[in-house]
């Protein structure tokens, strides 16, 4: 039997169109963005046109998206690039409960450095309060960093509100748009957002290339000094394969958003209307308004890991939550702020599919999601029936 | 080594058909270790009968793992290790032979070696607590920091437990 994949929140696979794309800029397209002869000029004008092609998705200027190796490194840019600069200025950055570990970790590194991390608490459906925004940002606060969709519960955040208060408060805004970026819909200027982050592998492009949008006039600190490639602001050789790549990804996705996102809500609502069927099974994240291609469970009585490697000798392979922190022993600090408790916490259980999941792979699951959990609680001394 | 992802092939034989697991009706002792805050909770049942030589042995053992496939492995070895020993023997075994038995453990999961062997003293302490008998200097070393242990994480997630 094939083996199923239910983990495109982890990654994706490279779509065949977007090797294609690629391949000729790793064999005789090769030359370097900053060599003025042929070979390094055709690769200058491929990075251009994917700059573009990229700033086209999110309502930017292609100025102002800077390319970076991955969105870890477009997160840490972003905080790290607009504390530094604006020290001067102001030592408080406001920053969610449920932001992905890069932001977290980067942030708790700012704090060893002199800066006031403000982490604001979110409702049990993941969702940050924009008046709770309002209300942390004092004078020295810099910038506010919310995730756009969350990468272990879906919940997607009311970033457009959250930008209107922080452009009438003079704050820069930054958020995280791995997830939901060539999902939804964003567009910087309604959203009023200075700093975005977007990623290539959550799309179906290559590892290796993300960027961060920053919005002309928003001047940051680079984390890489060298040869001043991307306006100075992250110097290295440019990857133009994976950057043509990922522009090719957001082509794709582009082209085919409205109709994607329908059929995978689609199979959403069915996984969703199913698993929540087995006993004691709950969903995280919210309702409705949620990335239609995560979804989050929690079961009563039995841990995600075993869940997990369950699933995977059933050919399935999901996760616990972020493939990030698989292996820290720490129950999810996501689910703990929407207020699971720790031992709920741990029975956590992340599906999440994308361009190449059929009916039939959700099908197979249903079928044995059920099995898998009630053989776990057989063993679990809390499942009440084995009392 | 043969692998099955992160896991040995042996971890995942016990842990898709784990042995004498259950929880036993009457056990003459329980040991109830790991916390729930760390994600893993063993506990641990077994009964008591005597042997042609008069020694006490563990005639049956069963266990109830809450936790990831190491723990529930481990728990399955450590059963198939005491069953049928004295209970002297069943004190010398250590994690390092419920390790072997597995292959090997990834190094973030040793721990789980560890507390299966605990869930096995405590059982062995309890029984031999609630027949007013003398503890072995040994066990009752162990026993002694394993409630340590359970003191300190409580103490650290004390404001999970509420």
């Amino acid at each position: 039997m094939k083996k199923i994949y239910l983990d495109y929140a982890a990654t994706t696979p490279l779509d065949k169109r977007v090797l294609k794309a690629m391949t000729p800029f790793l064999t005789e397209k090769y030359g370097n963005t900053m060599s003025l002869h042929s070979f390094g000029q055709e690769a200058k004008i491929a990075l251009e046109k994917s700059r573009e092609a990229i700033a086209g998705l999110i309502g930017a200027k292609s100025n102002e998206i800077i390319f970076t190796g991955s969105a870890t490194e477009s997160n840490n840019l972003a905080l790290k690039g607009v504390a530094f600069r604006n020290k001067d200025r102001g030592r408080n950055i406001i920053i969610s409960s449920i932001e992905h570990p890069c932001i977290i970790e980067a942030a708790d590194w700012l704090k060893k450095q002199g800066f006031r991390i403000t982490k604001l608490k979110v409702d049990k459906f993941g969702l940050v309060n924009p008046s709770d925004v309002l209300k942390a940002i004092e004078k020295d606060t810099i910038l506010v960093s919310i995730i756009h969709a969350s990468n272990e519960i879906g919940t997607i955040e009311p970033v457009k509100e959250i930008g209107e208060i922080c452009r009438k408060k003079g704050v820069y805004f930054h958020s995280d748009a791995s997830q939901s970026f060539g999902k939804i819909p964003i567009n910087v200027e309604e959203m009023k957002i200075d700093l975005l982050t977007a990623s290539s592998h959550k799309i179906y492009g290559p590892k290796g290339a993300a960027c961060l949008f920053v919005k002309e006039g928003v001047i940051i600190e680079p984390l890489l000094h060298g040869g001043g490639q991307e306006t100075g602001l992250r110097s290295s050789t440019v990857n133009a394969a994976a950057v043509v790549g990922f522009a090719k990804a957001v082509e794709l996705s582009k082209k085919d958003m409205k109709k994607e996102y329908e059929r995978i809500s689609r199979l959403k609502d069915k996984v969703v209307k199913e698993v929540l069927k087995i006993e004691e099974a709950h969903l995280s994240g919210h309702p409705v308004k949620r990335l239609p291609n995560i979804t989050s469970f929690w079961f009563s009585f039995i841990e995600g890991e075993s869940l997990v490697i369950q699933l995977d000798l059933e050919k399935i392979a999901a996760s616990t939550g972020s493939a990030c922190s698989s292996v820290k022993l720490e129950p999810s600090p996501v689910l703990l702020a929407i207020g699971l408790k720790p031992h709920q916490a741990h029975g956590s259980l992340r599906i999440s599919f994308g361009r190449y999941t059929k009916d039939s792979d959700i099908d197979y699951l249903i079928k044995v999601l059920p099995e898998v959990v009630k053989k776990l609680r057989k063993i679990s001394p809390f499942y009440y029936k084995n009392k | 080594m043969d692998k099955f992802g992160l896991y040995t092939k042996k971890v995942i034989e016990h842990f898709k058909n784990p042995h004498n697991y259950g929880k036993m009706k009457n056990p003459d002792g329980i040991g109830k270790v790991g916390n729930i805050y760390c994600g893993d909770v063993m506990h641990l049942y077994i009964k008591i009968a005597k042997n042609k030589k008069n020694q006490e042995v563990i005639k049956d053992i069963s266990f109830e793992t809450f936790g990831c496939a190491a723990a529930i492995s481990t728990s399955s070895v450590v059963t198939d290790l005491a069953k049928g020993k004295t209970i002297d023997s069943a004190l010398k075994i250590n994690n390092r032979d419920v390790v072997k038995k597995l292959g090997s453990l990834p190094s973030i999961k040793i721990h789980c070696s560890l507390l299966a062997v605990d869930a096995l003293s405590e059982a062995v302490y309890d029984y031999l607590s609630k027949d007013k008998r003398e503890i072995p200097k040994e066990l009752l070393k162990r026993h002694e920091r394993i409630s340590k242990n359970r003191d300190e994480i409580e103490k650290r997630y004390a404001k999970w437990i509420k």
